[in-house]
């Protein structure tokens, strides 16, 4: 099959950001991500250690909390009410925590780093 | 040992599948007990998203976790199901053909011609915090749920967490501890308004007391935690010292014993047949989230399709000489009977 380049740059895939993991014991493994999908998907997608997801992103179990690296806390943001509530179930919870299925992938976060802890249940 | 209670089918797990398996086994004669280590009929409706919408169960453009679960147990009332809660199955035993002998983890026993094993995404667990060596005190001092309030008579209690559960417990523990300290990483609570303020109340009574923090490691020997070390939010680390540690910080499935059934799994699945849903075992079915088939999915809808194959099947082993006739609920005055509308 013969690849015809245009001639001009054609966005026809969704924007993708680099989402880099990095586990407890300081190995980083890197994904595409889709704009519009969460964190926590690209992991689950990716096979990313560290993240469990009991409940497949409806803030209802906090088992894919991450930490947010400290370059990326303010990009990110910080937790809505509910996503608070749900991190009282989490461990070592700490400022930069979050739920990974509540932060979803934008231009912006392109080049994104975050951590996971040691266990999340 | 206590004496065995009888019935013909019994249902592990009263999530949304094992509820509607009680309909569906019901137009069929057939009795079931429902076995569940909750203290509530739902499984994760009723556990994980309460509030929360549903959207694809058919005909119910949107329920929530908790309306689907108390429109389940409407729908299954005529049939009169009897609820086992705060049990978990431990063991299931093959005693006859068929005839199982089943235990709890609370030692009742069970005899059922049929298993139906709807055990989702299996028994929901506390959670327990990754504290090194907690385990080594847990039953003995650190505890994730109060069976007995008179085991904590006099002792200095600490109390993790935010939620219902820890304020509740707080609250009904205060009178029997000696010292009573709550303890969650913000002063900001999730648990019931009502709760809270009756907390807040106590705490300004100079009756207990409110730290904010973690904890991150816990002082004692042989079992017994002498006192729990609790990191800031600002990393600042102070002690409290405590007799017994109460942890509530939710729950989490757990395959738990299904895997010692003697079943054959697939990873952390139960695999059945697609005619009737029933596992290597005759007379043992699995349905719901538990089960794993090539195309399954684990959707609630498919749960109760399941849960209606099943019970055909189920019928032949409750009442072997008895012919099944397939009927509507709609057209039949004896389906109609047993729902108790004609
Ligand atoms: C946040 C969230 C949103 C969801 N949204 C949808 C949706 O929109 N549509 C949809 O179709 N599905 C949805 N699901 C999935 C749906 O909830 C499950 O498919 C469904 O709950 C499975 O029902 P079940 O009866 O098989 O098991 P469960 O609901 O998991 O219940 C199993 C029960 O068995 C008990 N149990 C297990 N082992 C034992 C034992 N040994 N002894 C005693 N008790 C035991 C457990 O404690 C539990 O209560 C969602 C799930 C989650 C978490
Ligand atoms: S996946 Fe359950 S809270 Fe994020």
């Amino acid at each position: 099959m013969s690849v015809v380049r245009p001639a001009f740059p054609v966005s026809r895939t969704p924007f993708m950001a680099k989402i880099t993991y990095i586990d407890f014991e300081g190995q980083s493994r890197s994904v595409d991500a889709e704009n519009g999908s969460t964190v926590m998907e690209n992991a689950i997608k990716n096979g990313i250690p560290g993240i469990e997801a009991e409940c497949g992103g409806a803030c209802a179990c906090a088992t894919c909390h991450v930490y947010i690296d400290e370059a990326w806390r303010e990009k990110v943001g910080g937790p809505s009410p509910m996503e608070e509530d749900m991190l009282d179930f989490g461990f070592d919870v700490r400022p930069n925590s979050r739920l990974s299925c509540q932060i979803k992938v934008t231009d912006e976060l392109d080049g994104l780093v975050v951590r996971t802890p040691e266990r999340q249940a | 040992m206590s004496e065995a209670i009888k019935t013909d089918v019994l249902i592990i797990g009263a999530g949304p599948c094992g509820l509607f398996a009680v309909f569906e086994l019901g137009l069929l004669d057939m009795k079931a007990h429902l076995i569940d280590i909750l203290d509530k009929p739902g499984g994760q409706c009723a556990e994980l998203y309460p509030e929360k919408p549903i959207y694809d169960i058919p005909g119910l453009p949107m329920v929530t976790g908790d309306g689907l679960t108390k429109a389940l147990l409407e729908q299954i009332k005529p049939f009169g199901p009897v609820f086992h809660y705060q049990e978990m199955v431990q063991t299931i035993e093959k005693v006859g053909d068929p005839l199982f002998r089943v235990t709890t983890d609370q030692n009742k026993v069970f005899e059922a011609k049929v298993v139906v094993i709807a055990a989702g995404g299996g028994s929901f667990q506390p959670k327990r915090p990754p504290i090194p060596g907690i385990e080594a005190y847990e039953e003995k001092s650190v505890h994730y749920a109060v069976r007995k309030m008179d085991i904590f008579r006099g002792k200095r209690l600490l109390i993790a967490g935010g939620g219902d559960s820890a304020l509740d417990w707080t609250l009904n523990l205060a009178p029997v501890a000696s010292e009573l300290t709550l303890l969650h990483r913000r002063d900001d609570f999730r648990a019931a308004p009502d709760s809270v303020n009756k907390m807040k109340a106590l705490v300004a009574a100079g009756k207990i007391n409110l730290a904010i923090g973690q904890v991150t490691s816990l002082d004692g020997a042989e079992g017994q935690v002498s006192a729990a070390v609790v990191k800031r939010n600002d990393g600042s680390v102070f002690s409290i010292a405590c007799d017994a540690i109460l942890p509530f910080f939710g729950l989490t499935m757990k395959l738990g014993p299904v895997a010692d059934w003697g079943l054959t799994l697939k990873g952390d699945l139960i695999e059945v047949e697609t005619a009737s849903f029933e596992t290597n075992v005759p007379g043992i079915f699995a349905i719901g989230d538990i089960n794993t088939y090539p195309g399954k999915l684990k959707l609630i809808l498919c749960g109760f399709h399941e849960g209606a194959l099943m019970a055909q099947k189920a019928h032949r082993y409750v009442y072997p000489d008895k012919k099944l006739t397939f009927q509507y609920t709609t057209s039949s005055t004896s389906l109609q009977k047993k729902l108790g509308v004609s």
